[in-house]
């Protein structure tokens, strides 16, 4: 186990992306959040970004010096959450 | 910045990158510019399937050779770690579902097509193609073509691995840098202008896709490409292995889907809109996707689909991209209107427009998507347009 702390912090659940995943980014100048999510798959996941999107956020206004209000957010899209197809065909009758 | 190239390359997607690969192994200075970060155009959101069975001789060709790189992709990034850290290219195959006798006898041509190019492709029966996917409904399948050389790759994966060995040859790459302006003197491309500054650069390759037309209003020429807008989905994970190779049917819908390495799956139908600049999703889509993947594979009612997004096919007439040598200027080339193929075709498009550019020349069959084919009226037969 390393003895970095950050490694140990999962800020996504759903793809298991630590605190250090995602400043390791942006120190390598990657700050903006639809391309962490694209190389991290972080807000891919069951939660969609519900939990880990705003921690993102945090992350990165802090690590650049940018108010968290100017930090630009991932579009939000359909289903809000998961869906079984069963249900989206009306097949409802488990 | 850079402010001398021998070639500038406007877009910074799966086609551009490459091309970037190959022209700076052969010693060219390339410069890359993407208008907003690598791969956010159309590359990311791809369908990830990459296939050798097309109908037609060229792109079977193409795909051939692009499969051949494809497998041995790490090699070329040279990845300094274990390879199965670099870039997976899972060969699982590509199963198309046949109905129909008309579908049968369609395909058993293009089997043959395939087989002249090597592609170990064949027509099965339903209880072998129930045998590769266990949980296929195959009530109504009247036969399968299948190759087990096709497969699917991370477009993510790809396009890192990609930025990194270009930088790492000497080549340079701008995000969040728009293209404005060729830069022309004489009829003859002498570089272009960004939102940076201008860079001077012996040729200009248009790599921009659903844009393309963008920077061609200049000169006056306008390549017959739209934007249509097609949609993906993903489920949650479940057990990876279920469904291993790319499905298809074209019976419903168009559908295409196979399980990604973490388990969830990935696929689409047909539906489209456009031409149009939205990509907005729509519950019309998250609804016939459910329907039609229901059809296929029952089992799938029980799985949740957590994500849903939308992306450009950047459409020519006839759905074979347009690649080559712009002749109104000098020096400025185009690989553009991929139709939902150019992630799968983009190491032997890439590898076809370098040698175009530094040699005048490929063995590759790049003068069946000659950019001028429609103006004098000659549309290619359709390519198959699937996943």
């Amino acid at each position: 186990m390393s003895d970095n702390p950050k490694e140990h912090i999962i800020i996504c659940r759903c793809n298991g992306v630590t605190l250090k995943d995602i400043e390791d980014l942006i120190d390598e100048g990657i700050t903006n959040i639809e391309e962490i999510k694209r190389q991290t798959h972080i807000g891919m996941g069951p939660c969609q970004g519900r939990t880990c999107i705003p921690m993102v956020a945090s992350i990165i206004a802090r690590k650049t010096g940018q108010r968290i209000e100017d930090i630009k957010i991932p579009a939000t899209r359909i289903p809000v959450r998961p869906v079984s197809m069963g249900i989206l065909v009306g097949d409802n009758d488990e | 910045m850079m402010n001398k190239a021998d070639v500038a390359i406007v877009g910074g997607g799966i086609i551009g990158l490459f091309t970037a690969f190959w022209l700076a192994q052969r010693g060219e200075r390339v410069v890359v510019l993407e208008k907003n970060y690598p791969g956010s155009g159309s590359t990311f959101r791809c369908g990830t399937g990459i296939r050798q069975q097309f109908g037609d001789d060229a792109n079977i060709q193409m795909m051939v050779r692009s499969v051949e790189i494809w497998k041995d992709f790490c090699k070329y990034m040279e990845y300094p770690g274990p390879a199965s850290e670099c870039f997976t290219f899972a060969q699982t195959g590509y199963l198309f579902l046949l109905y129909s006798e008309s579908e049968i006898s369609e395909f058993s041509k293009n089997v043959s097509l395939q087989h002249k190019y090597g592609v170990p492709s064949s027509i099965i029966s339903p209880e072998e193609a129930r045998e590769i996917v266990p949980t296929l409904d195959i009530s109504e399948v009247m036969a399968a073509a299948w190759n087990p050389t096709d497969g699917k790759a991370s477009p993510f994966l790809a396009i890192r691995a990609l930025v990194d060995r270009v930088r790492d040859m000497g080549g340079e790459i701008y995000v969040n840098t728009p293209v404005t302006e060729l830069l022309i003197e004489k009829n003859t491309v002498t570089g272009v202008k960004t939102s940076r500054g201008e860079i001077k650069a012996d040729m200009v390759l248009n790599a921009t896709n659903a844009w393309a037309n963008a920077l061609n209003e200049q000169i006056g020429v306008r390549f017959p490409i739209e934007p249509y807008k097609h949609q993906a989905i993903v489920t949650e994970p479940f057990k990876a292995g279920e469904i291993k190779p790319m499905v298809i049917s074209f019976k419903h819908g168009g559908a295409y889907l196979t399980q990604k390495a973490n388990g969830g799956v990935i696929g689409g139908i047909a539906l489209k809109y456009g031409p149009t600049w939205d990509i907005s999703p729509t519950y019309e889509f998250l609804r016939e996707v459910s329907r039609n993947f229901t059809r296929i594979i029952p089992a799938l009612k029980y799985i949740s689909i957590i994500r849903q997004w939308g992306g450009y096919y950047a459409e020519t007439p006839d759905h074979n991209a347009i690649l080559g040598k712009v002749k109104e200027v000098d020096g400025y080339y185009i690989a553009a209107g991929f139709s939902g193929h150019g992630f799968m075709l983009a190491p032997a498009v890439a590898e076809a427009m370098a040698d175009l550019m530094t040699k005048g020349s490929t063995t590759l069959p790049l003068d069946f998507y000659d950019p001028y084919r429609f103006q004098r009226g000659e549309l290619r037969e359709q390519a198959i347009q699937m996943g």
